[in-house]
């Protein structure tokens, strides 16, 4: 919604910008390698290869395969050499553009969607190795499609870690979705997935899911069965469920899997962490398999469709400015945000306004979290853990302690108000002083801003601090 | 001997992957030291999840020999790095656990999926098995049937399961456990607790008040805190140890799923980096298939293939 991010984001907007913003860490380590180039015109190989030894560490770091990295390197280099120095790109973005693009266009281009048989059932067979995160991406699959309006069911085929038919179960009535349980079928996790087959086709549901025990690919008896597995309910998709935080194994996992199953797409976990998921790069190139979606949290709704833009950017370190966005999206609507921008605009901005900001930006996830999404903020991010996370609820409980006039008009709050607050929030009164200060003045910026025409955006720069 | 070929076939198992036979294959490749040999030596360094950084330190160990010491035999240069990773993960209080109060309350933390409820429960199967009274804390109450999971494991190994039901609260859990762990005198306590990832600022924090709780329970616990890691795991698994060892104050590490791949070297960075014990690693499905670390049996699966493969040429075993 663009109103949204009007409000939300600069209005020259962190979308139209996003390029650029993006490119920004990577190409100022690069700039520092390719600085002393600026003028003379064109990107020759001595000065390509000292950028690209920059790029290449990145890509290492992020745990792309040595092997892609490689053959990718190569690629970027053909491309960068004998390309003019444009005039308003330094040499350093330049490359970084070049890297940036390719990478995007490597891990798929544009996004993909599932194979989804419009009037007949869909069997889709969940497969991976132990931990990779099978059972809970089931789970959230199952509500996305659930949510699109299918007649999911959901089989458990994993009869070997001890629980997770359990789980599954839990995880189904969490959601709404049915759970076939598989113990007719006597611990043959082959006989439970033709029984669960059967039992979707006799009931007319629309998907089948089948959540498969996790395995290893150097396990040769039990990739044999998952073979069984596929050929009892030949699976319109088979997704291949990988843990983001892979190491230079992945190569070998989705080769693996992919030759013995034929894997139609893989589905990316664990990415709300810290992972660059550099693995994600090398699976796409040694299976040509799409990325279909990418796991984000560990509730249930959290799924997302991928895009390769972004992850681009992630792997390369430079921050997911979009990802950022996103969230800020989901947890501000779009009146929240116009109520708020013309109470600034009539400077009628209370302490009760400061407090429900405070707590939207809390709920777009920790400061560290949010910080680590912004473009060369990695470290920033790191700095900040924790600590004004404490802050924030010191903070809150300040403003908690007051009562409902002294949040509309902070002018009421006097010395022996001061202590009672600081009393009820066991806090101090140095720190109440703190607060009330600070919001004052803030406050008196936002309105000479807002008094000189100045856009939403700004005043948004310094609200919650 | 079990340990030795089940971690030698996993280290050598996967082919391409074997970092010994393949670093061996590379030193006999060629008749001196030169820049093509170190790139191959880079790469499987790298491929074998060492990291960049940690590579680009071995690497240098070995061009320092060649331009003050004028190193030029290969299978020399074989020697030095299987010395420098040897010195790496050799560090004091590897290998296995010493129950040192009774009871020894041993926390285990990780992020989501590399193994925590396997390794307790194969924890509980190692000091059953020696004889040992143990107790288990069924501290994962997020994730759906974890509690179950973990008594499954109790039921297989007739070991006591304290549960509470699922979404309790935690540091509740292992309160209780602790109390129960005293009453029946046990000699270990393993409290399991929810996978979480290492950047969730809240979650680190509910596992530092499930470690005060359990100190205000039993002084001086717990004892330890093992972080468990997925020897799959990237570059990442650094910063998970980061983390943890910072919100968690991890003691010791075990590595998971070693059997998996080639790799393990992820270990070496790990070591490297942060300076904590490897205590177990895992190496199979089974029960007993959970193994005191040996840095000395590690290194030797590491290389020794090196002169299964290496037949004339593979001198630099001795």
């Amino acid at each position: 919604m663009p109103g949204d991010r009007a409000a939300l984001a600069p209005a020259s907007g962190w979308l139209t910008g996003y390029g650029k913003v993006v490119l920004n860490a990577l190409s100022d380590k690069l700039e520092k390698v390719l600085g002393r180039l600026k003028g003379r015109g064109v990107l020759n190989e001595q000065n390509i290869d000292e950028a690209l030894k920059e790029v290449r560490f990145a890509l290492l770091e992020a745990d792309v395969h040595f092997a892609v990295v490689k053959s990718f390197i190569a690629g970027v280099r053909e491309q960068c050499l004998g390309q003019n120095v444009l005039g308003s790109l330094s040499p350093g973005q330049q490359v970084a553009g070049v890297v940036q693009r390719e990478l995007a266009r490597v891990m798929g281009g544009q996004q993909a969607q599932l194979d989804l048989l419009p009037d007949d059932l869909t069997p889709i067979l969940m497969v991976g190795l132990q931990g990779s995160g099978k059972t809970t991406t089931s789970g959230k699959l199952a509500l996305r499609l659930k949510g699109q309006g299918r007649r999911v069911l959901l089989v458990a085929c994993d009869l070997q870690r001890p629980a997770a038919v359990e789980q599954l179960k839990t995880l189904g009535g969490q959601i709404g979705v049915p759970v076939l349980d598989p113990q007719p079928a006597g611990g043959d996790p082959v006989a439970a997935a033709k029984a669960g087959l059967e039992h979707a086709r006799v009931n007319r549901f629309d998907v089948v899911l089948f959540d498969t025990a996790g395995r290893l690919h150097v396990d040769a008896e039990l990739m044999a069965q998952l073979v069984r597995v596929k050929q009892a309910v030949s699976p319109r998709e088979t997704l291949l469920v990988a843990d983001a935080m892979t190491g230079q194994e992945a190569v070998n996992i989705a080769a693996s899997f992919h030759k013995a199953l034929g894997v139609t797409g893989i589905i990316l976990s664990k990415l709300e962490g810290d992972a660059r998921g550099g693995a994600v790069l090398s699976m796409r190139e040694v299976t040509g398999c799409p990325i279909k979606f990418v796991g984000v949290g560990e509730k249930l709704p959290a799924l997302e469709t991928f895009h390769p833009e972004r992850m681009a950017g992630r792997i390369l370190g430079m921050g997911d400015m979009l990802g950022l966005l996103e969230r800020a999206e989901t947890t501000v609507t779009r009146d929240q945000a116009e109520a708020l921008a013309g109470k600034l605009r009539k400077s009628e901005f209370t302490l009760e306004d400061f407090r429900d900001q405070m707590r939207q930006l809390r709920k777009m996830g920790s400061l560290s979290d949010l910080l680590g999404m912004l473009p060369g903020a990695g470290k920033l991010a790191k700095a900040a853990q924790a600590v004004p996370e404490k802050e924030l609820g010191r903070v809150e409980a300040i403003i908690n302690s007051m009562t409902r006039a002294e949040r509309d008009n902070h002018t009421l709050i006097n010395g022996s108000r001061r202590r009672r607050i600081a009393k009820g929030s066991g806090t101090s009164v140095q720190e109440v002083n703190r607060l009330l200060k600070n919001f004052a003045q803030g406050r008196k910026m936002m309105k000479s801003l807002a008094g000189a025409g100045g856009k939403s955006y700004k005043l948004r720069q310094m609200l919650p601090f | 001997m079990g340990f030795f070929t089940r971690l030698l076939g996993g280290l050598s198992g996967g082919g391409s992957s074997d970092l010994g036979r393949r670093l061996a294959g590379a030193a006999q490749g060629h008749a001196r030291i030169d820049s093509q040999l170190l790139e191959e030596v880079e790469e499987i360094l790298i491929t074998a999840d060492m990291g960049p950084a940690v590579t680009r330190r071995f690497l240098q160990t070995v061009d320092n020999e060649v331009r003050h010491n004028r190193l030029t035999d290969p299978t020399r240069m074989w020697q030095i790095l299987r010395d420098d990773v040897l010195r790496t993960v050799t560090r004091p209080g590897s290998g296995g656990l010493t129950l040192s109060a009774s009871p020894t309350v041993v926390m285990v933390v990780g992020v989501n999926g590399v193994g925590k409820t396997t390794t307790i429960g194969k924890l509980a199967a190692h000091f059953t098995r020696s004889g040992k009274k143990v107790v288990l804390a069924a501290g994962d109450t997020f994730r759906a049937a974890a509690g179950e999971q973990l008594s499954l494991w109790g039921q297989k190994l007739g070991v006591d399961v304290i549960r509470q039901p699922d979404g309790a609260d935690a540091a509740a859990v292992a309160f209780d456990a602790c109390q129960a762990a005293v009453a029946r005198g046990a000699d270990l306590l393993l409290v399991d607790t929810a996978g979480r990832l290492h950047t969730n600022v809240n979650l680190m924090a509910e596992l530092e008040k499930v470690q005060r709780v359990i100190g205000k329970a039993i002084p001086g616990a717990p004892h330890e805190v093992l972080l468990v890691l997925d020897a799959n795991t990237g570059q990442n698994a650094l910063s998970q140890a980061a983390s943890f060892c910072a919100g968690a104050g991890v003691t010791g590490l075990v590595l998971t799923k070693m059997d998996s791949s080639a790799r393990g070297g992820v270990l070496v960075n790990l070591v490297e980096t942060y300076r904590k014990p490897v205590r177990f690693i895992g190496v199979g499905e089974g029960a007993d298939d959970l193994r005191p670390f040996d840095a000395e049996a590690y290194v030797a699966a590491l290389f020794a293939s090196a002169a299964d493969a290496g037949g004339g040429g593979g001198g630099g075993k001795g």
